[in-house]
């Protein structure tokens, strides 16, 4: 067996005393049982409970319920985007796409309380979605990254506002602890806003705060879709970190340690900027703060050599977290590390399968196989619908996953359609459907089965009938005429008339049925006295074949009071001896034989 | 479509209807109910979408806001305002329900219930339709038993055992004291409650196939105008006065249709859902070139609108019977972005359409153009 990749989690089964536990794999969950083997070898008593054991609660969760509708669309809208278009126009799709996925998390964390999870899925969302999807090149790189430690880092407004609000700013706590982060977070517009404010009020160190203004607003801005180069704007950038490298120089802040302190920031020293620990709060912070004092053009192979020292400066005592892993994992581009780690951290597929899927629409994934045949975008789907397929309700969300996957998801679909609870008609016809449109004929035809044995049952034969001509199920049709002819035979009347007289084209479904529904007609004419007609109806359903042998002794009761009748005619078939001599007598065995002489015999006598 | 937007509600929701507006206020709806189905706990839940915002933003009005909801035995399978204050539902467990809704505390309780209202010999059956003219109320079942009850009165007023051999879908008023129910075997029946027999006064099916049909819908001032749909997605509209045949035999949908609605109001309009995912508008026009022209879905404030375009008159009583004839044109619009899973309801009131899904979203619109 292949070495594991994280030790396995233990759950306790309650009320197992030290027995031995039995288990069965089901869909979604374990099925645990208590056996009278103990541990010890000796044979002892058991409870007689039996425990499931769940691994995925969150699709139990209201609000991710939510998450899990809203994606399902999204999902279904990126299968069917055209192959044919060109791959700019594909890019800005899938990006945009992505964008809806993170904002369908972003909507459900405002609902939930407990955001930790959401955020961090979205956050690796967001970081995937700049590296891989975006793939923005060097100098763009650094404006992704900025928005994105932005947008995950978003209390500095909060604390903006609290100060500003104070009566006098620059002597609330947190005045220059907001400046920093604005700089920290390349927000100089917001920085120098902040920063007027005590440049206001000392005179005396006017020309300080000139200077600093003057070194904030002189920061050069990549403009991705400027005519500047890159290379024009690193020797830009360059310029302007000498000029900082001056100030630092020749002292101009040396009297006031704030200033001095966000000058050596400006240059990016790394020990002035690690002090502000508890402002970054995150390693990944402290990484995107890094290359933009240091180094602004960087090109998204250089990252993981940064990311890789900002972890390891950060927090050098406490052992990675998995999200720092992961994040890490995403920094060297490594996508199947990023994927694997997700799997394992998280107990939901949810996002490693639509993040999976979103990749491998943007041709990145390699496409090595598992060696279980399907490849990681299938395997990850699949496991998703089918942790779908056994909530009461997602399970029409599942459908459409399995769709889209082609190897195995049809044979998933069909196992799994099978299980579904059918409790009212309307929901075995939304069953139906879905097997319907995908031309599961076996499937079909179970579940009219079982939806007409359950009508048969509770003695509705209409319902019964309808399913049977819904699987086109002869046999079934047989089956219902039966119980009709059975009914008629023991009462002496037909029952649910209104479907008898009403058959329409389903006659034809089955011979039974169509004999059914031809008795019946005859019972008409005769009641309404058409006596020739009623005749030559019974004559014809003898010799049609298509009367049961069982019946043949009811028919001919029926004929007897016929042949009473005195304007009884025979049909024009007959002879000129008032016999009638079927042309096809050969294909009447000795039994048919022997009744048709029987009514010919009848016939005479009254002649 | 612009204007609807989805609002997701973690319930699968089969039926969705506007609380009715009292006639003398030319008020919009602004509040509407909705059961859900396949839940461990199923729930009817009231919901408002509050004042109508005049001016330019009137497109991109707030979410539909919970107002209150309450626990409901088995699905929904429908749902009616029997009043402003009362909501009548049927239960897949066989049960008719009363909620009233307190003004004060706006909360929703169950006042009344008939629990084996729709059952077998040895179990339950799921109770499929129930429609109501305050204070009557008729229920119908997979059980194929019609049920008259009172508002007030526990007792069942009458019952039609074995109405019918197979599951009847759904009922609908003809006219006082005569319904129209439909069942699975393509049948559609009128019952004169004033008659003592239990037989159906008539039966009309179609030629061919019969097809099951799980939808009706009266013309609001035509009472023999009625409107079906059923398993094959087609619109069938009969006059229930003879009736061998369909007047017009419409392709509506490629699925189960599942409702069908003339507008209240006016009635040349029809509206329509279906399992496929898709809410169709259906507009007769008259047939002059100048006839509106409702452009792939979008709302075009400018609505080029035949200047003999009836209310609701005689030319729509023809136009529907002769169904694409050169007395009327037809044009259906999408109401909804492709790709939805099935539309199990929907309702139309004034300028307001709800409607609801199995991707557990409703969809508002009230703009809709009418």
């Amino acid at each position: 067996m292949e070495e594991l990749d994280v030790e396995p989690t233990t759950t306790n089964i309650p009320a197992s005393e030290g027995n031995h536990l039995g288990f069965v794999w089901g869909p979604g969950d374990i099925l645990v049982y208590d056996t009278i083997y103990k541990s010890s070898g000796s044979v002892g008593t058991c409870s007689s409970f039996i425990h499931e054991v769940r691994k995925d609660e969150d699709i139990y969760s209201p609000i991710l319920r939510k998450l899990f509708n809203e994606s399902h669309h999204i999902f279904v809208g990126l299968q069917t985007i055209r192959e044919d278009l060109p791959n700019k126009n594909k890019k800005t799709q899938f990006v945009s796409i992505s964008k809806n996925y993170r904002s369908v998390i972003r909507a459900c964390m405002e609902e939930l309380q407990q955001v930790s999870i959401l955020l961090a899925i979205e956050l690796i969302w967001n970081l995937c979605e700049v590296l891989f999807i975006d793939a923005a090149p060097g100098g763009s790189l650094l404006l992704h990254l900025l928005d994105w430690v932005r947008l995950h880092k978003a209390d500095v407004d909060e604390k903006a506002q609290e100060v500003l609000q104070s009566e006098s700013p620059t002597e609330h706590h947190g005045y220059w602890d907001v400046v920093l982060s604005y700089l920290m977070q390349g927000r100089m517009d917001e920085a120098r806003q902040m920063l007027v404010k005590w440049g206001v009020l000392k005179p005396a160190a006017r020309s300080m705060y000139k200077q600093m203004d003057n070194l904030l607003s002189k920061m050069p801005v990549y403009n991705p879709g400027g005519s500047q180069t890159l290379t024009e704007f690193d020797v830009k950038w360059r310029h302007w970190h000498d000029m900082v490298d001056h100030s630092l120089q020749d002292n101009s802040f040396a009297s006031d340690p704030n200033l001095e302190l966000i000058c050596k920031i400006l240059m990016g020293d790394e020990d002035a900027i690690l002090e502000q620990k508890d402002l970054l709060s995150t390693w990944y912070h402290f990484l995107v703060t890094r290359l933009l004092f240091s180094h602004p053009t960087v090109k998204p192979t250089e990252l993981h050599y940064y990311a890789q020292s900002c972890l390891a400066m950060f927090d050098s005592r406490s052992a990675p977290e998995p999200l720092d892993s992961i994040l890490l994992a995403a920094f060297e581009f490594d996508i199947h590390q990023v994927i694997k780690d997700c799997s394992i951290a998280l107990n939901n597929w949810w996002f490693v399968a639509h993040l999976t899927d979103l990749l491998d629409h943007c041709n990145l994934l390699q496409s090595h196989n598992l060696h279980f045949g399907s490849n990681l975008r299938e395997f990850l789907l699949l496991e998703y619908a089918s942790g779908l397929f056994t909530h009461h309700s997602l399970w029409q969300l599942a459908v459409d996953y399995f769709d889209h996957c082609p190897e195995f998801g049809r044979v998933y679909l069909e196992q799994q359609i099978e299980h579904v609870p059918l409790d009212t008609e309307r929901k075995a016809l939304k069953v139906l459907r879905i097997c319907e449109q995908r031309q599961m004929s076996e499937q079909v035809r179970s579940i009219c089965k079982i939806m007409a044995k359950r009508a048969l049952r509770n003695n509705r034969l209409g319902s019964a009938l309808s399913w049977s001509i819904r699987a086109k199920d002869a046999a079934f049709a047989t089956l219902i005429s039966e119980r009709f002819l059975q009914d008629y035979c023991a009462r002496g009347t037909f029952s649910d008339l209104d479907l008898i007289d009403n058959l329409g084209p389903a006659m034809l479904l089955s011979d039974r049925l169509t004999f059914l529904g031809k008795y019946r007609e005859f019972h008409k004419l005769y009641g309404e006295n058409r006596f020739s007609d009623a005749a030559t109806l019974l004559l014809s359903l003898m010799t049609a074949q298509i009367a049961p042998r069982s019946f043949w002794m009811t028919l001919l009761t029926d004929a007897l009071p016929l042949l009473e009748q005195k304007e009884v005619r025979l049909p024009p078939k007959v002879n000129e001896r008032n016999t009638w001599e079927p042309e096809m007598s050969s294909l009447y065995n000795l039994h048919q034989k022997k009744v048709l002489s029987t009514i010919n015999w009848l016939v005479n006598v009254d002649v | 479509m612009e204007g609807t937007n989805a609002k997701y509600v973690s319930q699968k929701i089969s039926k969705t209807r506007w609380r009715p507006v009292s006639s003398s206020s030319l008020q919009q709806p602004d509040v509407f109910a909705t059961g859900s189905w396949d839940n461990e706990e199923n729930k009817i839940s009231l919901w408002s979408i509050g004042e109508e915002i005049s001016g330019m933003e009137a497109e991109f009005e707030g979410d539909p806001q919970l107002l209150c909801e309450c626990k409901h035995g088995g699905d929904v399978l429908d749902l009616n305002f029997l009043d402003q204050e009362r909501i009548v539902t049927a239960s897949s467990t066989g049960a008719v329900s009363i909620y009233h809704l307190h003004p004060n505390s706006q909360t929703l309780s169950v006042s009344q219930c008939w629990t084996r209202a729709h059952h077998y010999p040895c179990d339950d059956a799921p109770c499929t339709g129930v429609v109501c003219k305050s204070p009557e109320i008729v229920t119908v079942g997979e059980d194929g038993r019609i049920n008259l009850f009172r508002a007030d009165k526990q007792a069942v007023i009458r019952t039609i055992d074995n109405a019918d051999s197979s599951t009847i879908h759904a009922v609908t008023f003809l006219r006082t004291a005569e319904i129209l129910t439909v069942n699975s075997i393509g049948q559609i029946k009128t019952w004169d409650f004033r008659q003592q027999s239990n037989t159906p006064a008539q039966i009309l099916s179609q030629a061919g196939d019969r097809v099951p049909l799980h939808c009706v819908a009266r013309h609001p001032n035509q009472q023999h105008i009625v409107a079906t749909g059923g398993q094959d997605g087609m619109l069938c509209i009969w006059d229930a006065r003879q009736g061998k045949a369909p007047a017009s035999l419409m392709e509506a949908h490629t699925a189960e249709m599942w409702e069908v609605h003339f507008h209240p109001t006016n009635p040349d309009h029809l509206f329509t859902c279906s399992e496929d995912g898709s809410l169709l508008h259906w507009e007769m026009t008259s047939g002059s070139e100048t006839a509106s022209f409702l452009q792939g879905g979008r709302n075009n404030s400018v609505l080029s609108r035949s200047a003999v375009a009836p209310a609701g008159g005689g030319q729509s009583l023809s136009a529907w019977l002769s169904g694409d004839s050169s007395k009327g044109r037809l044009e259906t619009t999408h109401m909804l972005p492709s790709q939805t899973l099935s539309v199990n309801s929907l309702d139309v009131l004034g300028q307001c359409l709800v409607c609801g899904t199995d991707g557990e979203a409703i969809f508002v619109n009230r703009q809709v153009p009418v």
